[in-house]
């Protein structure tokens, strides 16, 4: 079953995009230009029956009038409306296995970016949700968790090419309710450290202290170094505050998932202490309630559109959220944390229109230049300017409606996800599927074959469990 | 977060507010130059609806005035009937991680004797907050998500109740007490989410399969049990048997009186459950209906109708097409089998419009994604002479939108509900307006 639907994979990435197949990157990428369309450039307005020159994978040419060289493939996109790729700053897609390493309460560690799948399905629908960029993190289980990674959405590219060249790595951080392990129990095992909202400061305080005297000592074996001391020892090194560290010195984000007032301002009293930047604070539910404490420390706040009630700590949720501490001048973005919210997050950024009044362009930056921002590769996306990097989406209607439907979604300029040719590619699908079933059929029933997989059970045996996400969403309201 | 967990005395912080929905007085009302989609014939360009003892009284294009009516100015807006969702666990569960919160699911496997009107709250939070979105009445569905302490899904889960989103006390806002028997269909399932561990369980297929037998041999037991017993309660009087409560409650079921709502999600559980159904001479209502695309025909021949999970919901298998799931309604209206929307939850209520709006986007008629979560649950579940439409008789379940009601930017400026003109005050336009008067620091 497993070789089926990894064919049927391959196969529903060769019709995915025309460039797609191939691991290593097509090169040179095509010249593109998008015509006729209404251009959500998200920082510089819109612009009406406006076209689009895509060359080397970047944006050439933005106007009314941009000339389509002879050689260029030509996208009609009349009537239809075009921003840049959606960037989801809270995702667990195409990470092979579990996404929490939870045993213990720093997992420092870990890191999502050595277990990228690039053949996770999610990929490919968040993908035809307009998604062209997500911050892959670790769950929420420890106060602090593993290292995370910005990858682009390159489907049909192997796990190495997913990275976001230059985007500084983060690692997650978990407050309230989840680091507890208030809804978690293991029957037979002991209750883990921390287990209140008091523990999990300490637990976080306890590991920087680690870190800088660690730091400290590195400090000065490299100062004895450069002082010409040939003698001096290295400190040992430690993988768990190697990562500390360089949030210590810059080089790393804190993403911290958080829900109460109360967590948020304990996690910046820490950050201050310890002299370190939180970059966003992620769900950050009752942000609202200390905007200005979030815009005066300068952190991004990233939070759901509507979610609330699932635990406790969701119960004083609000969909006003985003509006609320945007207007407080907190830099917010709207995140999916789940792949099947993730295929609609323009839909849930424009319930910020009707929920605190933001106005189309501010509803379109929660999930286009603001998350380019809080993640720090705003140079090259979040919005739809010359030179940055050619991550589009085409709707058929303005994208802040639930009735905009993807067309088109461009990554470095190649249309990795094209909704007509997707359909078109069903009925062969289906035809290369039956095949492979006959096939497997067939071989199953020569003894001789079936002697060499004892172990393969018949597929109908085998229903096929929920994804980690549905379980997260079912067991967890997804806010892992 | 659907999780079991203790909780202590300070979860009484929690406990909820008063209603915040105090209706007006009864009134007579007149919604005057409004667009009004009746539901129930064409679109009514300048119209006059009137609401007069909790009924919609008139509707039309040149209906007058009554003297006293409170006239709406409806220039500009327009009005529906209110959204119906059909099936949530509205009322039955606050905080789902929290089971002293939750009511939505008795342990026990066969529990067709309890009723979800005898534990909705009245004054739930997420009463409010769920009408603020257009939707005015709901079924609360026992046995259909959420977790109590055991975190069971019985296979004869209770008895559904529809409900108006307004009320002092149940006894106000019921609808209907007992709309249908809920039955989670037995399956075949060798893996399992434990959620208080957390964690993935798989055991061998022999045994999944045995407890499918069991489970299925204790249905039909139960069924033809419940049909002895009616037969018994039809001939003789109460003195010649002893009462049972549990097979009282299905003696309805056996009659065909009352319906059953069966969850099922893949094929194959659809036509186990359409057979068992069959030849119990039950009639089915299909709940969930993930697959129901491949056995459409089945279920058109059969007459059976579907309460379709939200359209915004990942496809099952990894080979599926990306928009499986929302473009199902769209395949199944071509086919003729009779459906509507649910949002099976109580926090995601509110995104029914939204799915309905979806739906649309991906090729359902405009005409059946309004209906779908207004007319078509009110004919399944047997209530369409009371709500669904804007027809003369039927409750006052309004709404007056500034614009398309399923889509995301459209706001509800009135709310009437059995002809009470009602808040849309909830507990985040609240908790909003308290934050946003925050002095600065």
């Amino acid at each position: 079953m497993n070789r089926l639907v990894q064919v049927a994979i391959a196969l529903l990435t060769l019709l995915g995009g025309p460039n797609s197949t191939s691991a290593a990157p097509p090169d040179p990428s095509p010249v593109i230009v998008i015509q006729n369309a209404t251009i959500l450039t998200v920082t510089k307005g819109t612009i009406e029956h406006g076209s689009i020159l895509i060359k080397d994978g970047k944006i050439a040419e933005v106007g009314s009038s941009v000339k389509a060289p002879k050689d260029a493939t030509v996208i009609d996109a009349e009537g239809k409306f075009v921003t840049p790729g959606i960037i989801d700053c809270h995702s667990h897609i195409a990470i092979e296995g579990s996404v929490n390493e939870g045993s213990i309460s720093v997992s420092s560690i870990a890191n999502t970016a050595d277990v990228l799948n690039s053949d996770d399905i999610d990929i490919y629908r968040d993908l035809a949700g307009g998604v062209t960029t997500a911050n892959i993190l670790h769950g929420s289980a420890n106060s602090i968790g593993g290292q995370t990674v910005v990858i682009k959405l390159r489907w049909g590219q192997p796990a190495s090419k997913l990275p976001f060249e230059g985007a500084l790595p983060g690692i997650k951080f978990a407050l309230g309710e989840n680091p507890k392990r208030s809804n978690f129990s293991v029957p037979g095992q002991p209750k883990r450290y921390p287990a209140t909202r008091m523990g999990v400061e300490e637990t976080i305080r306890a590991a920087f202290t680690e870190a800088r005297d660690y730091k400290n000592s590195w400090d000065a074996y490299n100062k004895k170094v450069s002082g010409g001391d040939k003698t001096a020892l290295p400190p040992r090194h430690d993988l768990r505050l190697d990562p500390l560290v360089e949030v210590l010195e810059g080089k790393r984000y804190v993403h911290s998932h958080c829900y109460r007032e109360d967590e948020i301002l304990m996690l910046l009293r820490v950050a201050k202490e310890f002299a370190f930047k939180v970059r966003t604070f992620q769900h950050v539910l009752e942000g609202y309630k200390v905007a200005d404490e979030l815009a005066a420390a300068g952190v991004g706040a990233s939070t759901f559109s509507d979610w609330w009630a699932y635990k406790v700590e969701a119960y004083d949720a609000i969909p006003y959220n985003a509006a609320l501490m945007t207007k407080r001048g907190v830099l917010v973005s709207v995140n999916s944390d789940d792949a099947e919210e993730a295929t609609h997050l323009n839909q849930e950024a424009a319930k910020s229109m009707k929920f605190g009044g933001l106005t189309h362009d501010e509803a379109l930056r929660l999930v286009t230049i603001n998350p380019a921002i809080q993640l720090g590769i705003d140079k090259r996306v979040g919005s739809i300017e010359v030179g940055k990097d050619a991550d589009l989406v085409i709707y058929n209607h303005d994208p802040l409606s639930a009735y905009a439907v993807v067309q088109k979604t461009l990554v470095d300029g190649r249309v990795l996800f094209d909704r007509d040719k997707d359909i078109a590619g069903r009925a062969t699908l289906e035809n290369e599927k039956k095949d492979l079933i006959a096939k497997e059929k067939a071989a199953a029933k020569k003894p001789e074959e079936k002697s060499k997989r004892p172990d393969e059970k018949k597929p109908e045996e085998k229903p096929k469990p929920p994804s980690e996400e549905q379980s997260a969403v079912s067991a967890n309201g997804g806010a892992q | 977060m659907r999780l079991a967990t203790l909780v202590t005395a300070a979860f009484c912080l929690f406990c909820f507010s008063a209603p915040a929905q105090t209706p007006q007085a009864a009134a007579t009302y007149a919604i005057t130059h409004a667009k009004i989609f009746t539901l129930a014939g064409s679109m009514i360009d300048d119209g006059t609806l009137i609401i007069k003892d909790g009924k919609i009284a008139a509707v039309g294009a040149s209906v007058e005035v009554p003297a006293g009516a409170q006239v709406i100015d409806g220039k500009g807006l327009q009005v529906y009937p209110g959204l119906f969702d059909a099936v949530t666990q509205m009322g039955l569960s606050e905080i789902s991680a929290v089971s002293s919160t939750v009511d939505s699911s008795e342990t026990g496997n066969f529990n067709p004797d309890v009723v979800a009107a005898t534990a909705v709250s009245p004054s739930s939070e997420h009463i409010p907050v769920t009408r603020a979105s257009g939707i005015t009445e709901v079924l609360a569905v026992p046995a259909s998500g959420g977790f109590d302490s055991s975190g069971s899904r019985a296979v004869l889960g209770g008895q559904a109740t529809a409900f108006s989103l307004a009320g002092w006390t149940m006894d106000d806002m019921q609808i209907k007490r007992s709309v249908a028997m809920v039955i989670n269909f037995p399956t075949i399932q060798t893996r399992s989410f434990d959620v208080a561990t957390f964690t993935r369980k798989e055991r061998p297929y022999a045994e999944a399969k045995q407890e499918y037998e069991r489970n299925l041999n204790e249905l039909t037991d139960w069924i033809e049990r419940a049909r002895h017993y009616a037969q018994a309660i039809g001939h003789g009087g109460p003195s010649d048997f002893e009462r049972d409560v549990k097979l009282e409650a299905l003696a309805p079921v056996v009659r065909g009186q009352l319906p059953v709502l069966v969850f099922a999600d893949r094929a194959r559980d659809i036509r186990n459950a359409v057979e068992f159904c069959d030849k119990q001479k039950l009639k089915m209502i299909l709940a969930g209906g993930v697959e129901a695309y491949k056995v459409k025909e089945l279920l058109r021949s059969k007459n059976i109708p579907v309460v379709l999970r939200p359209v915004l919901t990942l496809p099952v298998d990894e080979d599926d097409p990306y928009d499986r799931l929302l473009s199902q309604p769209a395949e199944l209206a071509r086919a003729g089998v009779k459906f509507a929307l649910g949002s099976f939850d109580n926090s995601f209520a509110r995104r029914l419009g939204q799915n309905a709006a979806n739906a649309s986007a991906y090729g359902l008629s405009q005409d059946d994604a309004l209906k779908s979560v207004t007319l078509y649950p009110a004919q399944i579940f047997g209530i369409a002479d009371q709500v669904g439409t804007l027809e003369t008789g039927k409750l006052a379940n309004v709404i007056v939108t500034n614009g398309d009601p399923l889509e995301l930017t459209s706001e509800v400026k009135y709310l009437f509900i059995k002809g009470l003109l009602t808040s849309t005050d909830n507990k985040h336009k609240r908790l909003f307006e308290k934050y946003s008067k925050r002095p600065k620091p």
